[in-house]
């Protein structure tokens, strides 16, 4: 088990190297000149004919697909970011496969080793990790930081700003996802059909959307970043135990479980729960709870939108 | 000596061009903006004139306005009162095409996260319809040899001039510098101040914010200082206050056997001397006073080795004008 994780972090790691270097190698390195200092060169400016248009002048969808571009960099190269959202999620689910693999459970009248219960709950954690978590803390230190006031202050629209966060935000839980998915398949032999992939990989996104408008909006509330981690964990923990990620819901009280549903976690952990157990993507696919963190998604969008400020929260002066 | 004269024409005909444009074309205009947060009002009707090409310097105490008004220009919030034209728009109303002509180093910004130099700029090149080459923009700032450095581990120096590049890569034609070079060592301050001159030399204008009175000196070509929410005086960093006009100043040191009072009459009735022989005194006519001066001191044999004429530097003027109008309001 130990050797697969190594394996597969050896595997990230070529990933993102190739990544890296392929940035650096869009730029035309040749043209620099060395010896000319400041002025010299500012006389000389003029800007060569050959490079091709900018992001901005190649429209909207070149502009929101470069801003994803370098959200994703600076989002894979955060090493918070890479133990929360890939190792812990993985941690978590060899330690609760482990200890707890081998009693039973039902999901949707369905009885299955915890093992495979874990596997779609701790999809849940490492979707809202990745959205939730990582946009409530660095959206609320890049603002802190003045950075998102810079990028207000060039003529990019915010709305690529928020496109661009949430499509970087879909890739990394995406990748998570799949390391799941593999380790899951690869590890402990629990497979999921086709048809239940394409349900999983609709709860993912509609899930990941979900959170990072959530994301935004708590960012939206919170003035120092020193709070950003904090009220994250107060915003997930506890319901991390109330909506089948941790605990299956039928070994729940009545009341916990019925306060659990009100909120989103436990209706992405039930859309992907769902899909673990069914064959086929009509019986795997929950629109109900898709349905509920839609819902969830347009409120927090409406309110991040009312409420979210670009600038660092000072005191007036 | 035939091609130094057509350069030297050239740059006559040029600097003429630049007059010209200059004289005519205003690139800020404020008049009568005021701004309140709830009771403190902040700003109380102020008028400034930025024209094109021009380095224009703002300055004040802090808590006086100055960040406030250059937010409101910036688009940054919102005037409750009077009119603000950047640019020829609004800027609180501005089209986010506006943005594509204008510049901004704030006065506190981090480094983008995880990126490095090149990518920063890159990144923010994507922005801009026609942005300047990176290379180019990053030599001109010089960061070229940091291009592949992660921007987060760049010293304070290196990130201001990161931040300048990004203000810089979209090619604008206003540029605002809120305070470019606090925190810099007299080196790295100096090396900004050529980057701000090439600037000057790109035809861009320059809106610059500072606490050092040498920089505003030393690069603009007008002055504003803003106390209390209101210009208190506007002018060239040669005339600012009054300067240019003002009296200079005479002080030397004598010798222990000699006295101020044995000084010629016409320089010993305004002399100040204090007791450990210095001397000190207005002047209104400085190569009369001295040929006097020097005159007794020829015959006494005194040396007079720190002698020395002083005109009121631009800080001993700013302070003045500060604590004058402290006292006033």
């Amino acid at each position: 088990m130990f050797l697969l994780f190594r394996y597969l972090l050896k595997l990230w790691r070529r990933r993102q190297t190739p990544g890296a270097t392929a940035t650096t190698d869009t730029a035309p390195t040749a043209a620099r000149p060395t010896a000319a200092r400041a002025t010299a060169t500012a006389l000389t400016a003029t800007a060569p004919t050959t490079t091709r248009p900018s992001a901005a002048a190649r429209g909207p969808l070149a502009l929101l697909a470069h801003q994803a571009r370098y959200d994703t960099l600076a989002s894979l190269r955060n090493p918070r970011a890479r133990f929360f959202t890939f190792m812990f999620p993985i941690l978590l689910l060899v330690i609760f496969a482990g200890v707890f693999g081998h009693s039973m459970t039902t999901v949707d009248g369905v009885r299955v080793h915890l093992s495979r219960y874990y596997v779609p709950g701790i999809m849940a954690l490492s979707v809202i990790t990745a959205s939730y978590a990582g946009l409530v803390i660095t959206v609320s230190a890049a603002r802190a930081a003045g950075v998102l006031k810079r990028r207000r202050a060039t003529p990019v629209p915010p709305a690529i700003l928020v496109g661009g966060q949430v499509i970087s935000t879909l890739v990394t839980a995406a990748i998570t996802s799949v390391l799941l998915l593999v380790i899951a398949r690869l590890g402990y032999g629990i497979g999921f059909s086709i048809g239940a992939l394409g349900a999983v990989a609709c709860a993912v996104v509609v899930g990941t959307v979900t959170f990072a408008c959530l994301g935004y909006a708590v960012a939206g509330m919170i003035g120092s970043p020193d709070a950003a981690q904090p009220i994250v964990q107060a915003t997930t923990l506890p319901l991390f135990f109330i909506s089948g990620v941790w605990i299956p819901t039928n070994n729940l009280p009545h009341a916990l479980r019925t306060a659990g549903e009100i909120f989103p976690i436990e209706h992405l952990a039930a859309a992907l729960h769902l899909a673990s157990v069914r064959g086929s993507f009509t019986a795997a696919f929950a629109p109900k709870d898709l349905l509920v963190l839609a819902v969830w998604a347009i409120a927090a969008g409406v309110f991040a939108a009312r409420r979210f400020s670009w600038l660092p929260v000072t005191a007036n002066a | 000596m035939i091609t130094n004269s057509l350069d030297a024409a050239v740059a006559q005909c040029a600097a003429a061009n630049h007059h010209l444009a200059g004289s005519t074309d205003a690139v800020i205009e404020v008049s009568g903006l005021r701004k309140d947060y709830g009771e403190h009002e902040a700003v109380r009707g102020i008028d400034l004139e930025v024209l094109r090409g021009e380095i224009f310097a703002f300055l004040g105490p802090n808590g006086a306005g100055k960040t406030t008004t250059v937010e409101i220009m910036e688009g940054f919030r919102e005037a409750s009162a009077g009119g603000v034209r950047v640019l020829g728009a609004d800027p609180a109303r501005a089209p986010q095409a506006w943005r594509q002509r204008i510049g901004i180093v704030l006065q506190e910004s981090a480094p983008e996260a995880g990126l490095t130099v090149r990518e920063c700029l890159d990144l923010y090149a994507g922005y801009y319809r026609a942005p300047r080459p990176v290379e180019e923009t990053l030599d001109l700032v010089g960061l070229g040899d940091q291009t592949d450095q992660r921007a987060a581990s760049l010293s304070g120096g290196q990130r201001r001039r990161l931040d300048v590049a990004l203000a810089l890569i979209g090619d604008p034609e206003l540029i605002f510098l809120d305070e470019p070079t606090t925190g810099f060592d007299p080196t790295a301050r100096r090396a900004a101040w050529t980057v701000i001159d090439g600037l000057r030399q790109l035809g861009k204008t320059v809106f610059l914010t500072t606490h050092y009175m040498e920089e505003a000196e030393r690069l603009a070509d007008r002055i504003a200082i803003i106390a209390a929410g209101k210009i208190i005086a506007e002018g060239t960093p040669r005339t600012l206050g009054g300067r240019d006009t003002s009296e200079a100043r005479i002080t030397f040191t004598l010798p222990p056997e000699a006295a101020a009072a044995d000084l010629p009459a016409t320089l010993a009735e305004r002399a100040e001397a204090h007791s450990d022989g210095r001397v000190q005194m207005i002047s209104a006519g400085v190569a009369d006073d001295l040929h006097v001066l020097s005159g007794w001191a020829l015959d006494r044999g005194i040396d007079l080795d720190d002698l020395e004429v002083r005109r009121p530097t631009l800080e001993d003027v700013y302070l003045a004008l500060v604590a004058e109008h402290d006292t006033r309001s």
